[in-house]
């Protein structure tokens, strides 16, 4: 199992607003084809590691590599280049453009690029695998919220990442919409991508995850296969607090 | 060490006028690019009840700096609000209030032109030297400089004591949260922008007692404002009284030393130094 | 090419066509406000074409402009003209790119700051370098006619759209509308968003260059406060926003009503000019948010919508 090398391995990411230190010293490594659950309670800094990952924040310490080169405090841009995308907590899309064009948004200038109508046929593909196959000339505000999801993870899937970064992809959804949602990571984990997944859906986790590292007020308190960590007292103390064991 | 002197002096002033314009967009969010204009009339006031009635432009302030109040909530009330409700982003309401504020800013000189004409305007009040370490300084200077820190100095304890400065500069922090622990934010604001247009109008007076205004010279203030604001950081009184003093002292001295076309200039050169070096402003901590 | 871009290039070429036929109906009158509105389009449209998608407001055209009249004022006894020209627009766009590279990681507010600031800046340091060399102004005495320039105009327009039409089409201007929508999706989608936004306010700043240069010989006598006059940087974003700044063709539709009615209140209400400015950003704001394109858009919207009841 644990024969090939990280994808990505993270060691003592720190990261510090003002005096709040938001994540601390974090270390985790992510394999080829693992799908790896960062959980943790609400405000427990798993968006904050992600954001470290992506780029959008810089690290206050600590080295961020990407098979092996490091990639810490680089520019998003950057990073999106070398292969790593990701979904945002909140869903953005972009309003001026139709669906289709805001999915060969994401494949113009990502790890492979593409351009013209190679990059709108390779839209239209991947708007059939996310279940919106027709649905490229509509305006976004016209979308459901699941299908706004849907555009955003087609958006991320065109520029080809080596490693997806979904933060709370599934959250919001009904009941039916959540089932469709976690197949459709569930086929992307079957496809062998590797995906690092910030979820609260304990559903979505005990399906969906290989190994889950689980946050509490910044630091990492937990780490194993999503059996281990929800059965680890520590784990279930951060979540519903040690008052009344 | 004269120089120095008049350029503290000067700042002084400044700083006043950046304060009003650091409540406005600090707080109320807009950046009110007809600030200077609100100078320029506050000055024309000061200006006309001195010369029709002799009254001195210090007590003239009582009038003006309730009346600048009572234009500029109106000003936020009908204009700026609908802006504020349409806008959806940070940005659209950046450019929408950029673009208003101009027009307003426009519409006032044109107006001033009209009923003032283009002429400069200037009186002469409290012009007499007072010597001080050797050196002469005009009285006036002194007087507004004197003006200006009680001002700023009120303004200072207002905002550090009382509830309501409290609550403004939460909002000029965290409107979100302000908003959550129950600050009327929509309220507040608008009585941040009237009460930074009532302390920029009250610049005004002041610094119309030694320099010479004319309609169309609030441009001039409205960017030298926004560059110790932006100097200074935003909602940061105490960088923006270090701003204006530092802006006041280095238009000084080039216009002493080298040209005195050459004030805005100097200040620009200071902003491009800052935004090159310091886009955060002096104090400001670095957003990571 | 689809038929509908054909139509539109035979269109364009058409009335690129009549454009130039003006110098021929010998008016002074028409050939001046002809001039007029072949510069502001040229100003107005290369405006747009960063504004439009950005959002950043640039009040630099003044500056650009000036630079590009100094540069002819100053060396058109050394130099051929035309070379002038294209230094112009080499400055411009050198200019451009350091001011982009000072200002487009900030936000807006500096952004505008910083432009309205840089043609009083340059005016300022100009003004001061000629009272230190004794001189007011500079002659620039060419035999080059208004007809000349005019044709010059039109032909930068049309190279103007050109290019405008060749960045929508590119991957440049795709990048800068994802930017104009949401600058987080862009750098996140792999776009260096700060590199696309200097390269595109190059265009900007060199075909203002390029326009101050040919009008220079118009002037005949150029002095800082005209060749930098700050009106002319308003001028050019109250009629790019008035027509649209979204669409390449949208500055024109404010160009023309404006320049013809900032001609008649200037002659017949010279001290009112000022007020205009000002009801003309207000009605943008308040009344055409989306200008002049805008309404035209919302109007087919409604009729055809109409007819789709039916």
């Amino acid at each position: 199992m644990r024969s090939t090398a990280p994808v990505l391995s993270v060691r003592g990411a720190t990261k510090r607003f003002g005096g709040l230190v938001a994540v601390n010293a974090m270390d985790f490594d992510v394999t080829e084809h693992q799908v790896m659950g960062l959980i943790g309670p609400n405000g427990s800094g798993k968006s904050t590691t992600l954001n470290l990952i992506s780029g959008a924040l810089k690290p206050t310490s600590g080295t961020i590599s990407l098979r092996g080169t490091p990639i810490t405090g680089l520019a998003p841009q950057t990073i999106t280049h070398k292969g790593i995308a990701r979904t945002f907590q909140l869903v953005r899309l972009l309003p001026s453009m139709n669906v289709r064009d805001n999915v060969v948004a994401g494949a113009v200038f990502g790890h492979r690029r593409r351009w013209g109508a190679e990059a709108a046929a390779h839209a239209d593909a991947l708007l059939d695998r996310v279940g919106l196959g027709g649905k490229g000339d509509m305006p976004v505000g016209q979308l459901t919220y699941i299908d706004t999801k849907r555009v955003e993870l087609a958006r991320v899937l065109a520029g080809d990442p080596t490693l997806l970064l979904l933060d709370e992809w599934l959250a919001g959804l009904n009941p039916t919409e959540l089932r469709i949602g976690i197949d459709l990571i569930r086929s992307l984990r079957d496809e062998g991508r590797t995906i690092i997944l910030v979820e609260h859906v304990m559903d979505a986790i005990r399906s969906l995850c290989d190994r889950c590292v689980v946050m509490s007020s910044g630091s990492k308190i937990a780490e194993g296969t999503p059996t281990q960590v929800l059965s680890d007292p520590d784990v279930i103390r951060a979540y519903l607090g040690d008052d009344d064991d | 060490m004269d120089i120095f002197l008049t350029g503290l002096l000067l700042g002084g002033t400044y700083a006043l006028i950046a304060m009003g314009l650091n409540l406005q967009y600090g707080v109320a969010r807009i950046m009110n690019l007809a600030n200077g204009e609100m100078l320029v009339a506050g000055g024309f006031c000061a200006f006309w009840f001195y010369t029709a009635g002799q009254v001195s432009p210090f007590l003239t302030v009582a009038i003006v700096a309730p009346l600048a109040f009572a234009a500029n909530w109106l000003i936020y009330q009908v204009m700026l609000r609908p802006l504020v409700k349409r806008a959806k982003t940070r940005g659209q309401l950046e450019s929408d209030s950029i673009l208003a504020t101009f027009g307003l800013s426009f519409v006032a000189v044109g107006l001033m032109l009209a009923v003032f004409g283009g002429d400069y305007f200037n009186y002469s009040y409290l012009s007499r030297p007072v010597t001080f370490a050797g050196e002469n300084y005009g009285l006036n200077r002194v007087a507004a400089f004197c003006g200006a820190v009680v001002i700023c100095g009120l303004l200072y304890l207002w905002l550090n004591q009382s509830r309501a400065g409290l609550s403004m500069r939460a909002i000029a922090t965290a409107p979100a949260s302000a908003r959550l622990v129950g600050i009327s934010v929509g309220h507040l604001a608008a009585i941040a922008f009237a009460l930074g247009g009532a302390v920029t109008a009250t610049g005004g007076a002041l610094i119309s007692t030694f320099l010479t205004l004319d309609a169309s010279t609030g441009v001039m203030f409205t960017l030298k404002a926004l560059i110790i604001v932006i100097m200074g950081g935003v909602g940061d009184v105490r960088g923006t009284i270090v701003a204006a003093l530092l802006l006041g002292v280095v238009e000084t001295l080039v216009a002493s030393l080298i040209d005195p076309g050459l004030t805005l200039a100097a200040a620009y050169t200071l902003f491009i130094l800052i935004l090159l070096f310091r886009p955060q402003g002096l104090f400001g901590r670095r957003q990571t | 090419m689809t038929a509908a871009e054909i139509r539109t290039l035979i269109l364009a070429a058409l009335a690129l066509g009549v454009a130039a036929l003006l110098p021929l109906t010998g008016s002074g009158y028409w050939l001046g406000l002809g001039l007029n509105i072949a510069m502001f389009t040229v100003l107005a449209t290369s405006w747009a074409l960063f504004s439009g998608p950005t959002h950043y407001i640039s009040l630099a055209t003044a500056a650009f402009f000036g630079l590009g009249t100094y540069t002819v004022g100053l060396g058109f006894e050394t130099l051929p003209y035309w070379s002038l020209v294209a230094l112009a627009g080499i400055l411009g766009a050198v200019l451009a790119a350091l001011v982009g590279l000072a200002t487009l990681r900030l936000s807006g507010v500096y952004f505008v700051i910083f432009t309205l600031g840089l043609a009083e800046l340059v005016r300022q340091v100009i003004t001061w370098a000629q009272n230190m060399s004794g001189q007011k102004g500079l002659y620039v005495l060419t035999d080059i006619t208004e007809d000349h320039i005019y044709w010059q105009l039109v032909g930068l327009a049309a190279l103007v759209y050109l290019v405008g039409w060749l960045i929508g089409r590119s991957r440049l201007g795709f990048a800068l509308r994802i930017i104009g929508d949401d600058e987080e999706v862009a750098r996140h989608s792999g776009i260096d968003t700060a590199r696309a936004k200097v390269l595109l306010f190059m265009v900007p700043g060199a075909v203002a260059a390029i326009t101050g240069a040919m009008l220079a010989p118009r002037y005949v006598y150029i002095e800082p406060a005209l060749a930098f006059t700050p009106m002319l940087s308003f001028q050019v974003v109250i009629m790019a926003l008035l027509g649209g700044a979204g669409r390449l063709w949208g500055p024109l539709v404010g160009v023309i009503p404006f320049a013809i009615l900032w001609e008649t209140i200037s002659s017949t209400f010279p001290n009112q000019t000022m007020l205009l400015l000002g009801v003309s950003f207000l009605v943008i704001v308040y009344v055409l948010p989306k200008g002049f394109v805008g309404l035209i858009d919302t109007v087919r919207r409604r009729l055809s919508n109409r007819e789709g009841w039916t």
